[in-house]
This record gives C-alpha cells, sequence and structure tokens, in this order.
C-alpha cells in the first residue's frame, strides 16, 4: 500500500506540486468556546512546483508563510481549497496513503536545536523516521543514517552518530536535520527559515548545501524565507506574500530587477548592501504594519500603506492575477 | 579633531570563571568614540562583542576572573568608580543600553509608559507626572504615537517593543547608546524604519552610537566607524567607507565577501572553519588557523599597527605600518 503512492511518476511536463485556493483559517475563541473570529493565515493561495526546481516564498513575519508550508505538510488542515501532490489531492488520501506522503516530502524546520529531541543521539534520531516507515533491518538503517550524514558532510559519520543535540554547533544541528529531512529519500522538501537562526558565516554554507542536495537528486525545493538578499543564489523562482496572498511570482532574476507590486518595490528598497553612503540618507519605508490577519482591509490588503494606491478600486475588490511581463505575475490594479 | 573623544577605551579585559577553566571572553580590546560618531561593532557569535557591551555598562556576572584596563567618558578615568559612583555618573546618565532581546524583557505587567518614565524617577527623582510628560516626548522621536503610553507590551508589536526598548535607552538624554542587536528580530521594512529613527535621532540630538552586531548590511545603515571582533580581540578598526570598499585584515576580507548582495552575480563565499575555543584560546594569531594568507609570522601574536589615521589592524601583513 505504501507503493500505491510510491509508484505514480509525475510526467516530465506536469506539476508535482498544485496549490488551488488554498485557505488556512484558526479559528479564535476567547474563554475556550466563544468564537470571536478567524486568523486567515493563508487566504487563496494558488501556485504550481515543478518537478526538481527550487523555489523561494518570500514575506514578512506574519505573512502566512509558515502556515502555508504546515499545510502543505498536513500538519494544518486546510479550511478550503487543496495541495495536490503527483496528481491527487491531499483531502482524499487515507491514513496509509497520508503516512506514505509524509515519507515524500521532508521537512527543514527553522530552530534545529528546537527540532531535534534532546534525550536523542544523532544515530537515534536518524532511525526514527526509518522505523515509523518500515525499515525493519538495523543494518540497513545504519547504513541509511551513514549515506545522509556523508551527503550533509558531516564525515566521518563514527563523529557524530552517537552524539546529542547539544554537543553540536548550530550548523552541525542544522546539517543533522537536513539528513533526517533526506533519510527517506523524498520527492520535496521544505525548509522553513532554515538559517536564519544560524550564525551569518555558517549560513550561506547550509544554503549551499541544501541547494547541492537539491541539484543532485533532482529534488523539488520549497524554500520559506524573509531574507530576500540571499533567494538569488539558492532558488530559481520567487513568490512574495503578504497578509496570507501571493502577490507577485516571477523568476528570480527578473523579479529582482523589474519588480511590479509596490510591495515588492518597498521590500527590495529597504533592504542594503554594505555602503558607507547609506548612514547619511533615509531609506523610504511604507508607514504603518502589515494587517490584521482577524480582519484584513477590504480589497487590496497593501493598500493603506501603499504610495500608488487608486481611491475607489484598491479599497474595494481584491486585484486580479495581472501578467505585466511575461511569465511574470502580479496582483495589482496598477497592471489592469 | 581637537579634544578627548566621549568614549576611550584601552586594553579592555574580561574573562569569566567556568567550570572548564578561564574564558577570555574579551582580551585586549581599545577603542575611541567621538561625540555624535556611530561605531558598530561586527562579529559572529561568541566572539565576545555582548561581553563588550556588559562591560562598558559594568553590568558584571558574578563569575569574573579578571577585570582590567581604562575606560574614559569625555577624559575622566571611570575604571576606578565604585559601584555607587558609577551607577549615579555613568550608567543610564551618560551611557545606556539597549540589551540584546531587551523587547522580550519589558515587564508584561506593566504599561510601557511606565517604563520608560522609570529611570528618570530613579535617576533623577522625578514626579511621575512629569516622567510621563518625557516619555511621551521621547516616544514621538522614536516614532511611537503617544496613546501607547497606556498600553501593555502584549498588545504591540515586536517593532512597536524595540522602539520602546529605544525610547527607554534615549529618555535620560545620554551622550552615548549601546545597542546589541537592535533589529537582528525584526522584519525587513521594521528593521529599515528603525535605522531611519536612529539616524535621525542621531542628526536632532548628537548623540553617539555603538550599534553591535553580526548583520554588515543593516549596520552600514548607522556606521560611520568599524570595530571587527574575533576570539575577543578588535582584529580591525576603521572608518566605515574603508572597511566597507577595501577591508585590511584578511578576516574583514573574508567576512565582506560573505555578506549576499541584492544585485550581485557571484555567489557569497563561506568562511571555512571555526572559531578558537576561548578557554585556550591559539598563542599566535587567533584566525591564522582559518587564514588563507598566514605564514611563519603568524604563530606570533600580531600586534595591532596603525595603518592609517584612525585605522588600525591586528595582523602581520600590515608590519609595515606604525605599531600602536
Amino acid at each position: 500500500m505504501n507503493a500505491s503512492i510510491r509508484e505514480v511518476r509525475t510526467s516530465a511536463t506536469g506539476p508535482v506540486l498544485s496549490v488551488r485556493d488554498l485557505h488556512t483559517w484558526f479559528e479564535l475563541r476567547q474563554w475556550g468556546f466563544l468564537r470571536v473570529g478567524s486568523v486567515r493565515a493563508v487566504d487563496g493561495v494558488n501556485f504550481d512546483l515543478k518537478a526538481g526546481e527550487a523555489v523561494a516564498f518570500v514575506g514578512e513575519s506574519g505573512c502566512g508563510k509558515s502556515s502555508l508550508a504546515r499545510t502543505l505538510l498536513g500538519l494544518h488542515q486546510p479550511t478550503r481549497g487543496e495541495v495536490i501532490f503527483e496528481g491527487r489531492s491531499l483531502g482524499t488520501l487515507n491514513a496509509a496513503e497520508r503516512k506514505a506522503y509524509l515519507a515524500r516530502v521532508g521537512y527543514v524546520q527553522q530552530d534545529p536545536y528546537g527540532a531535534l529531541p534532546p534525550f536523542m543521539d544523532v544515530r537515534r534520531i536518524l532511525h526514527e523516521p526509518l522505523i515509523v516507515h518500515g525499515v525493519r533491518s538495523r543494518a540497513e538503517r545504519d547504513k541509511r543514517a551513514r549515506a545522509a550524514l556523508e551527503e550533509v558532510r558531516l564525515s566521518p559519520p563514527e563523529d557524530f552518530l552517537s552524539k546529542f543535540p547539544h554537543m553540536l554547533s548550530g550548523g552541525q544541528q542544522q546539517r543533522v536535520v537536513i539528513a533526517r529531512a533526506l533519510i527517506l529519500r523524498p520527492a520535496m522538501i521544505i525548509a522553513d527559515e532554515p538559517v536564519s537562526m544560524l550564525d551569518a558565516s555558517v549560513r550561506v554554507e547550509i544554503l549551499q548545501l541544501l541547494r547541492s542536495i537539491q541539484t543532485d537528486h533532482g529534488l523539488t525545493l520549497a524554500f520559506i524565507t524573509h531574507d530576500l538578499s540571499t533567494v538569488r543564489h539558492f532558488a530559481e523562482r520567487i513568490f512574495v506574500m503578504y497578509a496570507g496572498r501571493i502577490v507577485e511570482q516571477a523568476e528570480v532574476n527578473e523579479l529582482l530587477n523589474h519588480p511590479q507590486h509596490p510591495y515588492t518595490q518597498a521590500l527590495l528598497a529597504a533592504i542594503s548592501d554594505p555602503d558607507a553612503d547609506n548612514a547619511h540618507q533615509q531609506r523610504e519605508v511604507p508607514p504603518g504594519e502589515p494587517p490584521s490577519l482577524l480582519k484584513p482591509p477590504a480589497g487590496c490588503r497593501f493598500h493603506p500603506r501603499c504610495n500608488r494606491m487608486i481611491a475607489g478600486t484598491c479599497d474595494r475588490e481584491y486585484p486580479p492575477d495581472l501578467e505585466p511581463r511575461s511569465g511574470h505575475g502580479t496582483a495589482c490594479w496598477l497592471y489592469r | 579633531m581637537a579634544g578627548e573623544p566621549l568614549l576611550r577605551v584601552e586594553d579592555l579585559k574580561l574573562h569569566y570563571r567556568s567550570g572548564r577553566g578561564v574564558v577570555r571572553a574579551l582580551d585586549g580590546v581599545s577603542f575611541d568614540v567621538r561625540r555624535n560618531e556611530a561605531l558598530v561593532v561586527l562579529g559572529e557569535s561568541g566572539c565576545g562583542k555582548s561581553t563588550l557591551a556588559k562591560a562598558l555598562m559594568r553590568l558584571l556576572p558574578r563569575n569574573i576572573a579578571h577585570f582590567s584596563g581604562r575606560m574614559l567618558v569625555d577624559g575622566v578615568e571611570t575604571m576606578g568608580h565604585s559601584e555607587e559612583r558609577f551607577r549615579r555618573e555613568v550608567r543610564w546618565v551618560r551611557i545606556s543600553l539597549v540589551m540584546q532581546a531587551a523587547m522580550n524583557a519589558l515587564n508584561p505587567v506593566v504599561r510601557v509608559g511606565q517604563q520608560v518614565a522609570e529611570p528618570l524617577r530613579v535617576h533623577r527623582g522625578w514626579s511621575n507626572r512629569r516622567a510621563l510628560d518625557r516619555a511621551a516626548e521621547v516616544f514621538a522621536l522614536v516614532g511611537v504615537s503617544a496613546d501607547f503610553l497606556q498600553r501593555y507590551p502584549f498588545e504591540l508589536s515586536g517593532g512597536m517593543r524595540q522602539r520602546v526598548v529605544l525610547a527607554m535607552a534615549l529618555v535620560t538624554e545620554p551622550d552615548l547608546v549601546i545597542m546589541d542587536e537592535p533589529t537582528s528580530a525584526l522584519d525587513v521594512l521594521t528593521q529599515a524604519s528603525i535605522m531611519n529613527a536612529l539616524k535621525r535621532i542621531k542628526q536632532e540630538l548628537g548623540t553617539s552610537f555603538i550599534l553591535i552586531t553580526h548583520d554588515v548590511s543593516t549596520s552600514s545603515e548607522l556606521a560611520e566607524r568599524v570595530a571587527l571582533m574575533y576570539a575577543g580581540q578588535l582584529v580591525e578598526l576603521a572608518d566605515a567607507k574603508d572597511f566597507f570598499r577595501e577591508p585590511a585584515h584578511p578576516y574583514s576580507k573574508l567576512l565582506m565577501a560573505s555578506v549576499p548582495r541584492l544585485h550581485q552575480e557571484e555567489k557569497p563565499v563561506h568562511i571555512p572553519g571555526q572559531p578558537p575555543n576561548l578557554l585556550d584560546p591559539p598563542e599566535g594569531c587567533r584566525f591564522a588557523e582559518r587564514c588563507p594568507s598566514r605564514f611563519g609570522r603568524c604563530d606570533r601574536d600580531p600586534e595591532t599597527f596603525r595603518i592609517g589615521e584612525r585605522r588600525t589592524v591586528r595582523c602581520w601583513l600590515h608590519a609595515e605600518g606604525t605599531r600602536t
């Protein structure tokens, strides 16, 4: 039964993952029972990922990017819409198929120390998913644990197998998390801010590792981040999220060189490259803060902060997905 | 420029006792900060930069093995001050501190206005009314609306709480504000807007800043001077324009090459290896093990050489400079 999903191979052209009209809302209750509304963390998201591509979801905290990741992983039940993986909708899977799906999707968490059980040594941490997914032979599990450690450049593996998480540096911990995500030989990896807790000098190293594993194995990599300055080197396509929606999407260079949505433009303008002149000029920053997801503003969610807002349009109706440049989509009334 | 700098630090050392021996967290650091100048202290985690902030404020833990050096504020040596005198004359009067993650350390059951007003009541004995009026002024300065005085920390976003903590540091009108990683936990736009506020404050009030961070790009938003730390020592001290354009120390060069830039095709590099253990740092140059340009002399601890008017490098490659 595990085999049923594993053997469905995607055709070369079809998407490996399709997300249609996805909504993940969290009900908010007072005193445990009074409903006071819903937090619309993911609120109508659509996209397709091709097999073997690396994409990045970029946005500020609270824009719904982590909720999106967790919904893709089946950790949150979508309120509406569907996630279609290798041709099958997640909602229609039975328990055994779900388990098989989880073996096909690896998860790299943000905080490596929090993601590794402190009472397990690395060997046990890496064996755990294999045990859960029915690899009975201890020798086989050991072989795969060693191979996974080699893959994340923790070598020789013997030095690491009997270590506990607190004995490793942050970068090494994150490598163990990546090894664990790889050990079931997934088709896709979802990495939620994989380097934001790490030291700057280690970040690039971990990102390059993820990227090289992704290209070696032809994995699909969905990379969630708030850091636009590293995206260019580690992803091919970018989705920009704001307040639960995707507001812009394009190939990396196209998006960085020709940002269309005013929010993306503001984000890019706020990023500094190290330059002594920065200290002598004020940066342009849109006023205010991202809206409450409990009661998002009517119309475009960015309109209260936008300096190009069209009164009567932007504050009334959510903009449709438009394509101002070829292959470059944005949800903004300016391009109607 | 004539006159004494606002702050002069000479050969500052702070060693901790630990279960496994003495940790040389700060091992001979010297620099100065002029009035209305912003110094950025860069370094990886564990290089001693947070210890530097604590040493300057003399907020010392109990397990001190060794604390020495000179610290002059406006030419007055303060190392000899008693704790009481330091508290009365320096801490939060001349120099204040925004600690790392301070925005999460606000008292959850006290309105933020009261928390910002507290230093005035304690240090100046002001009435509550007067202190709150002043707090409202400082709130305006850092970009928080005055209605927020009555709010509790949980009612504010991360960016707003960070501004409140900044207001707390500015409320006594100190000459120097030390900030330890003030924006690293915040989003890009919030970060940019807080840096804008700091630039404005610096211009309007003439405050000096020491900004401690690992984030080179964001630090450039304020930096006029840069101090780079490695393993408890200062390896380079320079004007920001020189440091960002032409770093001199091999570690500075690697660090600058490791910074991801938005409009750059080449991939950022990473610095192989790890910093040395401060329990038992190597005898020679502490960066030698990771250094691509190491040579024979690096087995001996390098001296600090002066290679420009206000520029020093702790590296044998620059031995043609004058010794300091």
